[in-house]
């Protein structure tokens, strides 16, 4: 990890994260590390089996250190909180940087997609964005990952030797290579390291 | 400085507003952008000027961008305990009513429409209900006026119409014909289809009960307000909201104008 390339950057200001499959325990190794009064939000997208009831936002909540919430149409994204996709709805960043949900066609068959909220916090954030792809089965976050380099932001992806499931990784690394490939505990502190 | 695709959206939007009437200004922008991109794909047009331009000179353009521009994803009982909950907890009151009006707002093909109207008439309701059912797409109107929907979707809408508290059989609503399931033409008996815009169109009547699932979503928060604003004007003192399961009132200025009455299943009262 390069360091000094790292302060030149822009300031990061927001972070994206997409998980699958296996991605509930490599959610819960990489915000672990984050410690309370974490200042920085973070939008988490995890693909689930089709249940509109989840208990993520819980889950999470009582697990780490940082305040955990059900992202909320409407709702403007606050310091340090993180934010967990609701089942069954597409989550977007808007110019505004406040939160959005839709309805939309599933994309890469999952709703949440990560693709759509890779490209809306890209479109929001642009060089002020951090943005991980972690274990999973399928390709979503693939193409927002790029669109979030693209716009100059920071990207990140789990080595897929450690992966539960490397597909997702891997589709990521087949379309661009991202500025880190990472272990969870890499990933947890580079997210901690930040600001 | 902007790019380009933002300034061509806004352009197209604009132009959209300008020649159709039709306003999507206060649209979502990550939800637009989206379905204008899909637009592009779909009409192999290579910039949305180029999509612009056919649009602005093809009526017929615009009505199939219109189809992509709203989305029209919805299914009867969506969200079984939200149905339960109006049954158990809103009909009671409505029953207080000589005769009720209700407004499903944003009906899009005709789904909820249905949904409530079987619901209604399994409570006695019905026959001294009056519903508007509007929508801005014209063809999802004629969709939700013809009652008609695949029989596949229709299995998925029994399980939800039991989960929902139905008292019969779901088939007892509908005749099946080849792949499609044909409704009961005297659940719309006392439906009023109409075409009419939440972003710029005024109210219309006194309603008791007003129903709209999963369509501010789709709005930025002043169009929501604008919405809300029509909504608190048409309801009756003690009317109810109904929202679809991720809309919130918590984040607009109208929100201390209504309380919950089953929060959890977005169902509020006006105070």
């Amino acid at each position: 990890m390069n360091q000094t390339m790292h302060r030149s950057r822009s300031p990061i200001q927001a972070v994206v994260v997409g998980a699958s499959a296996g991605g509930v325990e490599a959610l819960l190794k990489v915000f672990g590390q984050l410690p309370k009064g974490f200042g920085v939000p973070i939008l988490v997208v995890l693909h689930l089996p089709d249940e509109r009831d989840s208990q993520m936002a819980q889950v999470f909540g009582h697990r780490l250190a940082i305040p955990v919430q059900e992202a909320q149409d409407k709702q403007n994204i606050q310091p340090g909180t993180l934010y967990v996709a609701s089942p069954g709805y597409h989550l977007s960043v808007e110019a505004d940087r406040s939160l959005s949900l839709s309805l939309e066609e599933p994309v890469h068959h999952s709703r949440p997609s990560i693709d759509v909220l890779f490209e809306s916090a890209a479109d929001a954030f642009g060089p002020n964005l951090l943005a991980v792809v972690l274990t999973g089965a399928n390709n979503d976050g693939a193409q927002g990952l790029a669109k979030v380099r693209e716009r100059g932001g920071i990207t990140v992806v789990q080595d897929p030797d450690e992966a539960q499931v490397s597909t997702m990784p891997e589709a990521a690394l087949a379309l661009q290579e991202p500025d880190h490939i990472l272990t969870l505990q890499g990933i947890g502190q580079l997210l901690a390291a930040l600001e | 400085m902007e790019r380009n695709t933002d300034i061509e959206i806004r352009l197209l939007i604009d132009a959209i507003y300008l020649k159709y009437s039709y306003d999507f200004r206060d649209y979502s922008g990550a939800s637009i952008k989206r379905r204008v991109q899909h637009a592009l794909s779909q009409f192999e047009c290579k910039t949305i000027s180029a999509l612009q331009e056919r649009v602005l000179h093809d009526p017929g353009m615009f009505m199939q961008l219109l189809q992509l521009l709203t989305i029209p994803v919805s299914e009867m009982f969506r969200d079984p305990s939200h149905f339960l909950a109006i049954r158990e907890e809103v009909v009671p009151l409505l029953k207080t009513y000589p005769s009720i009006k209700i407004w499903i707002a944003g009906c899009s093909t005709g789904e909820e429409v249905y949904s409530l109207a079987i619901l209604l008439r399994e409570e006695g309701l019905l026959d001294r209900t009056l519903i508007y059912a509007t929508d801005i797409n014209p063809r999802s109107l004629e969709k939700a006026k013809q009652g008609i929907f695949s029989l596949e979707n229709v299995r998925a809408y029994t399980q939800n119409y039991q989960r929902a508290g139905g008292r019969r059989s779901f088939a007892d609503y509908y005749t099946a014909a080849y792949d499609y399931a044909m409704f009961d033409k005297t659940l719309r008996e006392n439906v009023t289809f109409a075409d009419h815009s939440l972003a710029t169109d005024s109210v219309f009547s006194e309603t008791q009960l007003i129903s709209c699932r999963n369509v501010l979503i789709y709005f930025n928060k002043k169009l929501q307000d604008r919405a809300f604003g029509l909504f608190h004007e048409s309801l009756c003192h003690r009317g109810f909201l109904v929202l679809g399961s991720k809309e919130t009132l918590d984040f607009s200025s109208f929100g201390k104008q209504f309380e919950p009455l089953v929060k959890q299943e977005r169902i509020y009262r006006k105070l």
